[in-house]
C-alpha cells in the first residue's frame, strides 16, 4: 500500500468513528437508555438501522455512543501518558547519568515488569469500577512508554551542534529541553500517541468486557461485546457489529500512524524519494 | 579501457550531467574534481550501474567492448566487484560492524568466483597484507571498531582490489582522514596502480591531492566537464576560468592585519581533563583517559591564534572546556581575568564575551526555528531581550553578507556557505571578544571557503576579535592566523609565530604534519598569474 493511502484510509475510519462521537452527544437515532422490551432483537429495518438487542435498545445508537466512550477514555489515558512521560523523558535526557535519570527509567523499568491488563483490573477492583478508574489504569501504563521514548530521542538531539550553541548562549537544560528538545521530536511523539491511542481502546474494551470500565447504562463497546455473548448462536450480529467497531478503529488508527510515521520522518521520506 | 561517451543523467528531470566524456586509461590515475554538486559522485555511480531511482540516463559507458549503460542488472552485479571496484568517503560506515575483515574481503571473492572459504580466506589474507594489513599484526578475525579509520580504509582498499579489477573508483577516499594517514593511503593506491596495472579514477575537491597523485585530470561543474587534460599540462595552462578560480580559491590568502594587543584575553593554565572509559567486565573499574594534558597558553586580544592537530590529539575537548561546556579536573582557564568553570550557572557575563561557530552548517541550526530567532538566541545572556532586537539581528546578517529580509525563513533555505555565515552571525550578536571557530571552514567548498576567510578577517578588523582557529588544515590556518600551537596527545609540542612554525618547524610530529599535507608544486603555478 502507498504510504500516502494508508494515512488517508486511517485517517477516513478513525475520522468516522470520531464524528460518530461528536454527533452523539446531540444526536443519536433512538435513545440509548430506553427499554423497549417490545422492539426487542429486531433485524436490520429503517427504524434500527443495525437492528436492536435484547432489551430493545438501537444498536446503532449504542454504537456511536460507545465510540464516545471508548475515544474519552483512550484521549484521557494518552492525555496521562504524554503529560507526565514526556516532562520525565526530557528531565532525564536534560540530566543523563544523573540520580534523577536513574530513578525516573528504573521506576519506569518497574511499571514495565507489571502485566498491566491484570493491574488495571487490580486497580478497577480495588476502587470499584468505573469509567474513570479504567482511564487511569490505562494511562498509568502510558506513563514508561512515552517516557522512554521520549528519553530516547533526546538524547541524541543532546549531541548536536544547535543544542551546543544554545548552551554557548548559556540556556539551562529545561530551557533548551523546551525550545529545541521537545520542538524536534513532537513527530515521533504525534505517531506514538497515534499508536497508544489505539492501545488504549483496546484495553478500555477488554476492561468493559470484563465488567470493570464503564457501568450500565453508559453503553460501551467491550459491554456489548460481553452481553451478546450468551446470543452469540441465535443473533451472532450482536456480536459482530461491536467487534466490527473496535476493530476497524485499532485499524484505522494504526494505519494512521504508519502513515504519519512515514509522512513525518525525513528518512523514511528520502528512501522513498 | 574505459571510456565515457556523452553520458547524461537526470533526475526527477532535473539535469545532473550533461554530455560527460573522459577515457580513463588503464594503470593510469584519473582525476576528477569540482566541488560539491557538481556531479562527480554521479559519474561513478554511472559507471557502476547504480544510480538512484528516478533517472534516466543516455551516452555510453563502455567498458572495453560492452556499454555498461546497457546491461540488465543481472550482469551488472557480475561486473560490480569483480571488474569495477569502489571505495568510499567514510570508512567507519562502509564496513559491517558484525563481520570480521577476513569475512568482508573474502566475500567479495566467493560471490564472484567459486572458491571454497579456505582459498577465499587466504586470498583475503595476501590482500590485507598487501594494504599494510599484515595478518601477524592484524589478525583476520579482528572486527572494524578495534581498527583505526585508516586502517578501515586499508580494509575497504583490500575488498575494492580483491579480484583485480581493471577499474578502482575511489569517491574522496581520504577526506575523512587526518593529513599523516592521508597521505599513507594515496601512497597505498599510487602503489597498487602500479603494480596491478589497473585504472584508477580519483574522485576528489583537493586540487592539492590530485596534482601529486593524477596524470590526467578533468575539471567539473555543474555536469560538465570544463576541462580536461594530463594534470601537468592543466595546472601551467589552466584554459578554463573556472579551474583558474578553483585553484585560485585554494590557494587563497585573505588580507588581514595583525592587531594583535599585548593585553592577554584567554589564558589556559595547565588545563587536565579526564574522561572515563569503559568499564573493562562487569564488576571491573572504569579507567581513565587523559584527553587534554597541562596545556597551557595565552590568547591575546585581537589576536588570531590556531591550534592544529589530527583527531583525537584533544584539540575538541579542550574547546569545550573553554567553553564552559565540559569541567576540567586540573588547571585554570580565565577570560579576561574572570574565571571559566563548567557547569549550566556559569556567569551570563562571561559567556557574553565568548561564542563559537561549529564545523557542520547543517547540524548548528533547530530547522523549527527562524533565521530571527536563531541570530537571536544569545541575547539570553543579555538582561531582557534589547527592544532593538530586530535591528541588531538585522545588521549582525547584513554584517556578514545575508540580506536582512532572510529573518523571516528557515534555515533550510540556505547553503552550506550561507548558513555558516548565519552561524558567524550568531556569534557575533552579543559583540563578543572571542570567538572559538571549530573547524569552522572544514566542511565548506573551496570557494565559499575563501569568501568565508575573507569575511573573517574583515570582521576581525572591524570588531577587533581575537579567534581561536581550531582545524586539521594546515594550509587553511597558515593564511588566517598570527599564531600557531601544535596539539598531539593532549599536550602542546610546539608554538610559535604561525610563519616560524611552518617555515622551520622544530618539532618532530610539526615535520610530520607539514610534509604530509599535498601541495601543489610551486613552478606549476607560473603562468597562472601571468
Amino acid at each position: 500500500m502507498r504510504p500516502g493511502a494508508q494515512l488517508w484510509i486511517g485517517a477516513g475510519l478513525s475520522a468516522v468513528f470520531l464524528l460518530a462521537a461528536l454527533l452523539s452527544f446531540a444526536w443519536t437515532p433512538h435513545d440509548v437508555t430506553a427499554l423497549n422490551i417490545a422492539d426487542k432483537l429486531k433485524p436490520m429495518s429503517a427504524t434500527y438501522p443495525l437492528g436492536t438487542d435484547h432489551f430493545g435498545r438501537d444498536i446503532l445508537s449504542m454504537l456511536m455512543v460507545g465510540a464516545r466512550t471508548s475515544i474519552a477514555v483512550a484521549l484521557v489515558a494518552v492525555g496521562i501518558g504524554v503529560g507526565l512521560g514526556v516532562p520525565l523523558g526530557l528531565l532525564a535526557a536534560a540530566n543523563r547519568g544523573s540520580l534523577l535519570d536513574e530513578v525516573v527509567m528504573r521506576g519506569n523499568d518497574l511499571i514495565f515488569a507489571f502485566p498491566s491488563l491484570v493491574i488495571a483490573i487490580l486497580i478497577t477492583a480495588v476502587f470499584g469500577p468505573s469509567a474513570l478508574n479504567a482511564i487511569l489504569a490505562i494511562g498509568i501504563f502510558n506513563v514508561p512508554v512515552f517516557a522512554r521514548v521520549t528519553r530516547g530521542s533526546a538524547l541524541s538531539l543532546w549531541t548536536l551542534d544547535y543544542v551546543l550553541a544554545a548552551r554557548v548562549a548559556g540556556k539551562g537544560r529545561l530551557r533548551i529541553s523546551v525550545e529545541h528538545i521537545l520542538p524536534n521530536i513532537t513527530n515521533l511523539l504525534i505517531v506514538q500517541g497515534t499508536i497508544q491511542f489505539s492501545l488504549g481502546i483496546l484495553a478500555e474494551a477488554a476492561l468493559s468486557y470484563v465488567g470493570l470500565g464503564a457501568q450500565p447504562p453508559t453503553p460501551s463497546w467491550g459491554r456489548m461485546l460481553a452481553e451478546a455473548q450468551t446470543m452469540i448462536y441465535t443473533n451472532p450480529a450482536l456480536a459482530i457489529l461491536p467487534g466490527l467497531a473496535i476493530v476497524a478503529m485499532v485499524l484505522g488508527l494504526n494505519l494512521m500512524g504508519d502513515g504519519l510515521r512515514d509522512l513525518l520522518d525525513p528518512r523514511v521520506r528520502r528512501a522513498r524519494g | 579501457m574505459i571510456r565515457l561517451e556523452n553520458l547524461s543523467v537526470t533526475i526527477h528531470g532535473a539535469e545532473i550531467l550533461s554530455a560527460v566524456s573522459l577515457d580513463i586509461a588503464p594503470g593510469k590515475v584519473t582525476g576528477l574534481v569540482g566541488e560539491s554538486g557538481s556531479g562527480k559522485s554521479i559519474t561513478a555511480l554511472a559507471m557502476m550501474g547504480l544510480l538512484p531511482h528516478g533517472s534516466t540516463a543516455s551516452g555510453h559507458a563502455w567498458l572495453d567492448e560492452g556499454d555498461v549503460l546497457a546491461k540488465p542488472e543481472r550482469e551488472m552485479c557480475a561486473l560490480r566487484g569483480n571488474r569495477v571496484g569502489m571505495i568510499f568517503q567514510e570508512p567507519m560506515t562502509a564496513l559491517n560492524p558484525l563481520k570480521t575483515i577476513g569475512d568482508q574481503v573474502a566475500e567479495t571473492l566467493m560471490i564472484h568466483r567459486r572458491t571454497t572459504r579456505r582459498e577465499a580466506m587466504e586470498i583475503a589474507r595476501q590482500r590485507l597484507a598487501r594494504v599494510g594489513l599484515p595478518a601477524d599484526r592484524f589478525p583476520l578475525n579482528r572486527y572494524p571498531h578495534e581498527l583505526s579509520g585508516g586502517q578501515r580504509q586499508r580494509v575497504c582498499i583490500a575488498m575494492a582490489v580483491a579480484l583485480n579489477p581493471e577499474l578502482l573508483i575511489a569517491d574522496e577516499p581520504t577526506t575523512a582522514l587526518d593529513v599523516t594517514t592521508q597521505a599513507q593511503i594515496l601512497d597505498l593506491l599510487q602503489g597498487l596502480v602500479a603494480e596491478e596495472g589497473m585504472s584508477l579514477l580519483l574522485i576528489t575537491h583537493d586540487l592539492a591531492v590530485v596534482s601529486g597523485m593524477a596524470d590526467h585530470v578533468a575539471v567539473m561543474q555543474a555536469g560538465r566537464i570544463v576541462e580536461q587534460g594530463p594534470t601537468e599540462t592543466l595546472f601551467r595552462t589552466m584554459a578554463h576560468p573556472y579551474t583558474r578560480k578553483l585553484f585560485a580559491a585554494s590557494s587563497h590568502q585573505p588580507a588581514r592585519m595583525p592587531q594583535a594587543e599585548d593585553t592577554a584575553l584567554l589564558c589556559v593554565d595547565r588545563a587536565v581533563r579526564d574522561y572515563a572509559t569503559a568499564r573493562i567486565g562487569l564488576f571491573g573499574k572504569p579507567g581513565r583517559f587523559r584527553a587534554v594534558n597541562g596545556v597551557s597558553f595565552t590568547l591575546h586580544r585581537g589576536e588570531s591564534l590556531g591550534l592544529v592537530g589530527e583527531s583525537g590529539c584533544g584539540k575538541s575537548t579542550l574547546t569545550r572546556a573553554i567553553l564552559g561546556l565540559d569541567p576540567l579536573q586540573g588547571g585554570a582557564i580565565r577570560l579576561g581575568g574572570q574565571e571559566i568553570h563548567a557547569g549550566p550557572h556559569l556567569d551570563a557575563s562571561i559567556r557574553r564575551r565568548m561564542q563559537v561557530v561549529f564545523q557542520d552548517p547543517y547540524g548548528s541550526f533547530n530547522p523549527r526555528w527562524r533565521v530571527e530567532r536563531l541570530v537571536a538566541e544569545p541575547f539570553h545572556l543579555s538582561d531582557g531581550r534589547p527592544a532593538d532586537m530586530r535591528d541588531r539581528v538585522a545588521r549582525a546578517l547584513d554584517d556578514v553578507g545575508i540580506e536582512p529580509g532572510a529573518m523571516d525563513r528557515y534555515i533550510h533555505e540556505f547553503s552550506g556557505g550561507q548558513r555558516q555565515r548565519i552561524a558567524i552571525a550568531r556569534a557575533l550578536i552579543t559583540n563578543p571578544e572571542l570567538i572559538v571557530l571549530d573547524e569552522a571552514v572544514s566542511a565548506l567548498d573551496v570557494r565559499v571557503r575563501a569568501q568565508i576567510l575573507d569575511l573573517l578577517a574583515r570582521l576581525q578588523e572591524a570588531h577587533g576579535l581575537a579567534y581561536l582557529f581550531i582545524s586539521h588544515d594546515l594550509s587553511v590556518v597558515r593564511s588566517v592566523t598570527d599564531r600557531v600551537m601544535v596539539m598531539k596527545s593532549g599536550e602542546i609540542v610546539e608554538e610559535g609565530p604561525t610563519e616560524t612554525v611552518f617555515a622551520a618547524p622544530s618539532h618532530d610530529y610539526t615535520k610530520a604534519l607539514i610534509a604530509a599535507t599535498p601541495t601543489i608544486p610551486a613552478d606549476w603555478q607560473g603562468e597562472q598569474h601571468a
